[in-house]
C-alpha cells in the first residue's frame, strides 16, 4: 500500500493499464505536455511516447468521434473532456454515436473506450465548470457510468473501464482531486457494477456517490455520536451498471433509504434507486424515501453560495433525523 | 503544413483512361446502385420500405469511382444517403433492401434501417444519420490505422451541407495536423437538404473553397464523370496511403429526386433539373464506353444481369420474416445483453 491521491492515481491507473495493454492510447486537451489541467496526467508522455500520450486541439467533437473510431478499429483509446460540462458541446457523438451504434448495427462492434472527465462542483468555477452530469449520462442507454470516491476507488474503477469491452464515462470529482487514502501499489482493478458497503448500521441505509460518500460517512459517524443512530452507507461507485442487490440487501434490513445525490434534483440517480426500491422492496420499508439533492438550480459561484447549496454532512443528518422521528 | 501543391492535381492530370474490365465494372457497379435505388423508390410507393429514406439517384459515379479505386480493408464512412456506398463495397444487395424493408435478411436485421447501414466485414463502418458526425470518426478510424501501420485508408462521404458544421472543420484540422490517412469527399449536389446551399454559404464551393483554411488542397471535379472520380480517388487513396495526409475532395453531383421520401424537390427550377438530367452519370457513361468502342451487347448484358441481381434481392427480401422480436433488446453491450443492473 502507499498513500496517493485521487489525482496521482489517475495517472498510476492510466499507466497500469499502459504497460500492460499497447493498444491503449490516451488522447485529450493539455493531458501530455502539460500533464493536464488538474496535474491528474503527469509522467504518462515521459513513459509512453507522444504517439500513445497525444496533446488535441480545443475540438471535443474531433476528440470524441476519433476516440470512437479508434475504439471500432482495434484499440483501446482513454478520452479526456476536461471539464464534464463540455459534453455539452459533444453530445451528439456520445450519445447519438457511441452509445447507439453496437445495437444499430446489430451488434458487428464494439467500442472498448474511456472517456474521463472531471466532474462537480466544490471548486467555486461556476455554472459551466462545475456540473454533475452523471444524471445525463445514467439517462442514455448504451454507456457506462462510473464516479469513483476514493483514490484506491480511482485505480481500480478506472483500471476496470479501461478493460471493459464497452464505452465508459468516468467522471472523477474534481473537488476529490487532493484526497489521499491507501492505494495497492501492484495491479489493483475493482470490477464496475460492484456497490462499496463502507459502513455497517442496522437503521437506515445512506447511498452516496462520488464526493457524497465522505459527506455521508462524515455524517454517519455523528449520527451515531450525537444522536445514537446506525447508519449504513453505501458508495453506488457505478450508476450502470447498477449493484440494485447491495442496495437492496441493505434496505431490507433497515427499511429506510436515504440518496445523497450532487446532480440538480430532477431525473437524478437517486430518483431511479428510489422508484426501483418503491417497486421491488416496498414491503421493508418503515419510511418514506429520503433525497437529499443539489436544488434544481445552477451551481454559483461563491463559496458560501455553492456550501449552501451542495449536500453537506449537516444537511444529510438534518434529513435522517427527519426521518426518524 | 500547407499542403495546396496540387498533389492531387497533378496525378489526375497524368491519369491515363481506365482499362476496359475496370470501366466495364465502374459501369456495372453504377447500374447496380442505380437500379437498387430505383427499386428501393418502388417498393416505397408499394408502402413496404417504411419510415424514411435517402436516394442517391444521379449521384452513382461517386461512390462506384471510390468503391473501384478503395483496397478491400479500406473504411468507408457514409451519410444516411448511404445505400449506394454500402453496396459498392461488395455488400449484399438483398441485406440492403432487407433493411430498408425491416426483414430478418436486413443487413442488421431491421435494427439499423436506410439510414444506419454498416458491415464491418466488408469495411463499410457505418451510415451516420447526424449531419458531420461521422467526419470525426473517420478520422479516428484513420488513426488507428496510422497507429497499427496497417496502410488503411478511410473515407468519409458527406453532402454540402455538412461543410457548415463544427465537426466539419474540427475534423479536416485534427486530421491534417496528425497527417492522418483519411479522404474526405464532399457531395455537392446544390441543396442542403431543401435550400440551396449557395443561399447558406459564404463561399462559392462549399468544401474546395474551405481547403486551404485546414492547408489542404482545394480539389473541385465533376462528380458525375466515373472515370474523374476513379483516377481522383486513386491519387487521394495513394497520397494517404503513403503518408502525404488527408484530402478534402468535393463533386459536383446532383440527386435526380428530392431530398427524401417526404420530398418531391419541387424547389429546384425545371431548366436546372433538365441541365443535369443530361449529366446523368449512367447514361453519359454508357455513350462514352460505346463511343470508345465497346459494343452495345456488353452494357446490355450487365443490364440484364443487374436487373436480375435486384430481382432477386427484391425477392428474397420480400419473402424474409420481420425480425424476431427477441432481439429488440440485445447488443447494447459487447456481452450482447442490455441488462443495466443486478
Amino acid at each position: 500500500m502507499a498513500q496517493l491521491s485521487y489525482r496521482e492515481a489517475v495517472s498510476a491507473a492510466i499507466a497500469q493499464e499502459m504497460r500492460r495493454d499497447d493498444n491503449v492510447v490516451f488522447i485529450g486537451e493539455d493531458i501530455a505536455a502539460a500533464g493536464g489541467v488538474f496535474k491528474t496526467t503527469e509522467g504518462l508522455l515521459d513513459e509512453f511516447g507522444p504517439i500513445r500520450v497525444r496533446d488535441t486541439p480545443i475540438s471535443e467533437q474531433a476528440i470524441l468521434g476519433a476516440t470512437m473510431g479508434a475504439a471500432m478499429t482495434g484499440l483501446r483509446p482513454i478520452a479526456e473532456i476536461m471539464f464534464s460540462d463540455f459534453f455539452a458541446v459533444c453530445w451528439d457523438i456520445v450519445v447519438n454515436q457511441i452509445a447507439k451504434t453496437r445495437f444499430m448495427s446489430d451488434g458487428q462492434c464494439t467500442f472498448p473506450l474511456v472517456i474521463r472527465s472531471a466532474n462537480g462542483g466544490g471548486a467555486r468555477f461556476g455554472a459551466q465548470h462545475s456540473q454533475s452530469i452523471e444524471n445525463w449520462a445514467m439517462a442514455v442507454p448504451g454507456l457506462k457510468v462510473v464516479a469513483p470516491s476514493s483514490a484506491a476507488d480511482v485505480k481500480g474503477l478506472l483500471a476496470a473501464a479501461i478493460r471493459d469491452p464497452d464505452p465508459v464515462l468516468f467522471f472523477e470529482q474534481k473537488s476529490l482531486y487532493g484526497t489521499k487514502c491507501d492505494v495497492p501499489e501492484g495491479e489493483h482493478v475493482v470490477p464496475l457494477g460492484k456497490a462499496n458497503v463502507l459502513r455497517e448500521g442496522s437503521d437506515v441505509t445512506i447511498v452516496a456517490l462520488a464526493a457524497m460518500v465522505p459527506r455521508a460517512m462524515k455524517a454517519a459517524e455523528t449520527l451515531q455520536q450525537e444522536h445514537g443512530i446506525s447508519a449504513t452507507v453505501i458508495d453506488v461507485r457505478s450508476l450502470v451498471p447498477l449493484d440494485t442487490t447491495t442496495i437492496f440487501k441493505s434496505v431490507s434490513k433497515t427499511g429506510r433509504l436515504v440518496t445523497v445525490e450532487e446532480n440538480p434534483r430532477l431525473c437524478g440517480w437517486g430518483a431511479e434507486i428510489s422508484s426501483l426500491v418503491a417497486e421491488e422492496l416496498f414491503w421493508d420499508l418503515e419510511g418514506p424515501i429520503v433525497r437529499v439533492t443539489t436544488p434544481h438550480c445552477p451551481l454559483p459561484s461563491a463559496d458560501a453560495l455553492e456550501d449552501a447549496v451542495m449536500p453537506s454532512a449537516e444537511r444529510i443528518v438534518a434529513n435522517v433525523l427527519k426521518l426518524a422521528d | 503544413m500547407n499542403d495546396s501543391n496540387g498533389q492531387i492535381a497533378a496525378a489526375i492530370a497524368q491519369a491515363t483512361t481506365p482499362d476496359t474490365d475496370t470501366r466495364l465494372e465502374l459501369y456495372r457497379s453504377m447500374q447496380a446502385c442505380r437500379m437498387m435505388e430505383q427499386r428501393a423508390y418502388d417498393l416505397f410507393m408499394q408502402n413496404l420500405i417504411k419510415g424514411t429514406s435517402h436516394l442517391a439517384l444521379g449521384q452513382e459515379a461517386v461512390a462506384a469511382g471510390f468503391g473501384a479505386a478503395m483496397r478491400k480493408d479500406d473504411y468507408s464512412f457514409c451519410t444516411y444517403r448511404g445505400h449506394n456506398h454500402t453496396l459498392v463495397r461488395g455488400v449484399s444487395m438483398t441485406g440492403i433492401l432487407g433493411e430498408l424493408m425491416g426483414r430478418e435478411c436486413g443487413l442488421l436485421s431491421g435494427k439499423g434501417g436506410s439510414m444506419h447501414l454498416m458491415s464491418m466485414e466488408h469495411g463499410v463502418l457505418g451510415s451516420y444519420a447526424i449531419i458531420g458526425a461521422h467526419m470525426p470518426i473517420a478520422a479516428g478510424a484513420a488513426w488507428s490505422a496510422q497507429y497499427r501501420k496497417s496502410g488503411q485508408v478511410a473515407v468519409c462521404f458527406f453532402g454540402d451541407g455538412t461543410t457548415n458544421i463544427g465537426a466539419f472543420h474540427e475534423s479536416l484540422n485534427f486530421a491534417a495536423i496528425w497527417s492522418l490517412p483519411v479522404v474526405y469527399v464532399c457531395e455537392n449536389n446544390l441543396y442542403m437538404e431543401y435550400t440551396p446551399i449557395s443561399q447558406v454559404t459564404a463561399v462559392e464551393n462549399p468544401a474546395a473553397d474551405r481547403a486551404s483554411a485546414h492547408g489542404l488542397e482545394p480539389v473541385l471535379i465533376d462528380g458525375n464523370d466515373v472515370d474523374l472520380v476513379f483516377a481522383t480517388a486513386n491519387a487521394a487513396l495513394d497520397k494517404a496511403r503513403s503518408g502525404g495526409g488527408p484530402s478534402l475532395i468535393e463533386v459536383q453531383t446532383y440527386r435526380h429526386g428530392g431530398h427524401s421520401r417526404a420530398d418531391p424537390g419541387k424547389y429546384r427550377p425545371d431548366e436546372e433539373v433538365a441541365a443535369w438530367m443530361k449529366r446523368d452519370p449512367v447514361v453519359t457513361y454508357r455513350q462514352r464506353l460505346l463511343d470508345a468502342g465497346i459494343d452495345a451487347a456488353s452494357l446490355d448484358a450487365i443490364d440484364a444481369e443487374v436487373t436480375a441481381r435486384v430481382d432477386k434481392a427484391e425477392e428474397t427480401a420480400r419473402n424474409s420474416a420481420p425480425p424476431s422480436l427477441d432481439i429488440a433488446e440485445t447488443d447494447l453491450w459487447a456481452d450482447g445483453s442490455s441488462s443495466w443492473r443486478n
